[in-house]
């Protein structure tokens, strides 16, 4: 598990948009193993449309999204899915399937790409729970627990196959501050742990400056990126007005 | 998982010590390693107070290895041996730290696990409880009519003309689809019956009567508590999901008066007409099969439907399907209300109302029928 400086997924000549519509154009950025990537911007710039096209739930209207040198879209049906494996996403709700309990919903991913048997997922399952702080609550439904314990077992589930990368769509969204700064832990704590490399759509400055070590800043007037780098550096160098207002909070 | 416990092996050098040596490949694809490879060491050795661990250059490993330790070092805990983790690389060692960090976790009512037959006999002992929401819910929905009439009520016509569309025109296609092939299945079944008498003519009086005083009424019923209810409750369900029913509270405006009366205002206009319509298209299928199949004549047809519906039938099977419409209104509008505030709670609605709306339909036609026996009409 030894961290190298090495591009895991490059973004080159990105267009994405929706039919003739352009959401974002020219994009060009890579994102090295072990960074805790920031995708940044005003509401409505384009940060979930990015994210989804590098998911692969989006395909780019022009260039492309390369997962360790390969496109998504290029690949097989069995080429994705050994993609997918190998990707965890927390979506911005959660996205937990409300029908299952919390181990279920930790366990599909582990019952869908692993042979384990069925006591070997339950361990697998309170390990997960566990390193989420969640230990004990198997048996819960979502509807039961609060928005910030529906996040942490998303994150459970995102991590079940201890993914290379692990996507998080504004992960801080309806967190109060104290919550959202534990989550800001975990995630550091689960990149030292897992050796994952992280992309996080958010406009949390606190996040963006407590976590991040790379960024790419996009603009909703041009529909592209116009910053790329680390956040904190942006803050002290950044000669564009555009993202110094966003990230001092509109004071400059 | 022969392969995996190659990866381990056991040292007892130092006294009371055991140690454990790491290698080889532990991901979650080769599987996990049994329990009962490290239990047996501790239960060969009672004496033991230590655990170290060293590891091999050519260990790989991913959260596989970490449930294994996770678990040797809970059971370790209980048998009170110190495990020193100094041994394990570095991440191993940090998620070994969050995994088993002490949380303070808001506790949450513990699940109580209900047998079969309890919950059966719960619901059972519920139903009173339900049947009461529901007399209490269309209560509401009187008094909101009420207070219509009286002016009182915000409503927004446009809606209601929009809901009018789909319980109406939106529906007409699969009424007449179902209402003209139920005439013809009555007509070809009737027709078993009377040929042996060469009284198939009366096929027109069955077909007229049985599709008039009722069957329309309850087929046109299923249908729209399909389409209909099921729209209803999920719609309903989804806003109560979304929190628009608590924004629509906290203006002050009456979800039952906003939402659920003109639903039901809607359905109760269009299911009588839907219902004649029916009525004239079953009779329709019926008349295609009498004339192709059995070579009936046409004029003698229609004259034995004129003769033996009654104008007292139709204004049964009217009652009937006013009495739907509530029916099948207030059940989807219900459950809708009702619905739990997740993707779930929606498709449980959606069910419910159906299932409610039929099991209704079908109780309110045995009374009915029942009432008009005793009438004699």
């Amino acid at each position: 598990m030894d961290r190298m400086l090495q591009p895991v997924i490059e973004v080159k000549d990105l267009d994405v948009g929706y039919d003739d519509y352009a959401v974002l154009k020219d994009l060009r950025f890579a994102v090295n193993k072990g960074d805790i990537f920031i995708v940044m911007g005003v509401s409505g710039c384009g940060k979930s449309t990015l994210l989804k096209s590098m998911i692969g739930l989006k395909a780019p209207s022009r260039g492309k999204v390369l997962f360790y040198g390969k496109s998504f879209w290029d690949e097989d049906e069995n080429g994705q899915l050994n993609m997918m494996r190998r990707c965890g996403v927390l979506y911005q709700s959660g996205a937990l399937w409300s029908s299952m309990t919390v181990a279920e919903n930790v366990a599909l991913p582990l019952q869908l790409y692993t042979k384990l048997s069925k006591q070997q997922i339950r361990e697998m399952v309170a390990l997960k729970l566990s390193l989420v702080g969640l230990e004990g609550h198997e048996e819960f439904f979502p509807s039961d627990m609060s928005g910030g314990m529906c996040k942490r077992v998303s994150l459970a589930r995102a991590i079940s196959l201890d993914p290379d990368i692990i996507f998080f769509d504004e992960p801080s969204a309806g967190l109060d501050p104290i919550n959202a700064r534990k989550l800001d832990d975990l995630i550091l704590e689960l990149r030292d742990g897992l050796g994952a490399t992280i992309v996080i759509v958010t406009h949390e400055l606190a996040s963006i400056f407590a976590i991040g070590n790379n960024s790419v800043f996009l603009d909703e007037a041009s529909k592209t990126m116009i910053a790329t780098g680390d956040p904190k550096k942006l803050l002290a160098d950044s000669k564009d007005p555009r993202v110094m207002r966003f990230l001092t909070r509109g004071q400059n | 998982m022969k392969g995996l416990s190659e990866n381990l092996a056991f040292d007892y050098s130092m006294p009371k010590t055991l140690l454990i040596k790491l290698s080889g490949d532990w991901h979650i694809s080769a599987g996990l390693l049994s329990e009962s490879e490290v239990a047996g060491q501790l239960a060969s050795h009672p004496d033991l107070v230590r655990i170290n661990f060293s590891v091999k250059e050519d260990l790989k490993w991913d959260s596989g290895l970490i449930a294994f330790l996770f678990k040797l070092i809970k059971e370790c805990e209980q048998k009170k041996i110190q495990v020193a983790r100094e041994g394990l690389p570095q991440e191993m060692q940090k998620l070994l730290v969050l995994a088993l960090k002490v949380h303070e976790n808001v506790a949450l009512p513990s699940k109580a696990h209900q047998s079969f037959l309890a919950a059966i006999g719960e619901k059972v002992v519920r139903m009173d409880e339900s049947l009461r929401r529901a007399l209490d819910f269309l209560g509401d929905i009187s008094v909101s009519g009420v207070r219509l009439i009286s002016g009182k009520v915000y409503f927004r016509w446009d809606d209601f003309y929009l809901l009018v569309k789909r319980c109406g025109v939106d529906t007409l296609l699969l009424v007449s689809l179902i209402s003209l092939l139920v005439g013809m299945i009555l007509a070809f079944v009737a027709s078993i019956q009377l040929k042996m008498f060469g009284a198939q003519i009366y096929i027109a009086d069955i077909v007229g009567i049985a599709m008039v005083r009722v069957l329309s009424a309850v087929m046109t019923g299923v249908i729209v508590s399909g389409r209909i209810g099921a729209s209803f409750a999920a719609e309903l369900g989804m806003m109560q999901a979304n929190e628009e029913i608590d924004a629509l509270k906290t203006l002050g405006l009456s979800p039952v008066e906003f939402l659920v009366l003109p639903r039901v205002l809607a359905l109760v206009l269009m299911m009588p007409i839907l219902t004649v319509y029916a009525d004239l298209m079953a009779i329709l299928g019926g008349f295609l099969i009498s004339i192709w199949m059995f070579h009936l004549n046409s004029l003698e047809y229609l004259n034995h439907t004129h003769i033996a519906v009654k104008l007292s039938y139709v204004w049964i099977g009217l009652v009937h399907s006013f009495v739907f419409g509530v029916i099948i209104a207030v059940a989807g509008c219900l459950r809708g209300i009702e619905c739990k505030r997740n993707a779930a709670g929606v498709g449980n609605a959606a069910t419910s109302a159906v299932v409610t709306a039929i099991t209704g339909i079908v109780i309110a036609t045995a009374i009915i029928t029942f009432i008009c026996q005793v009438l004699g009409v």
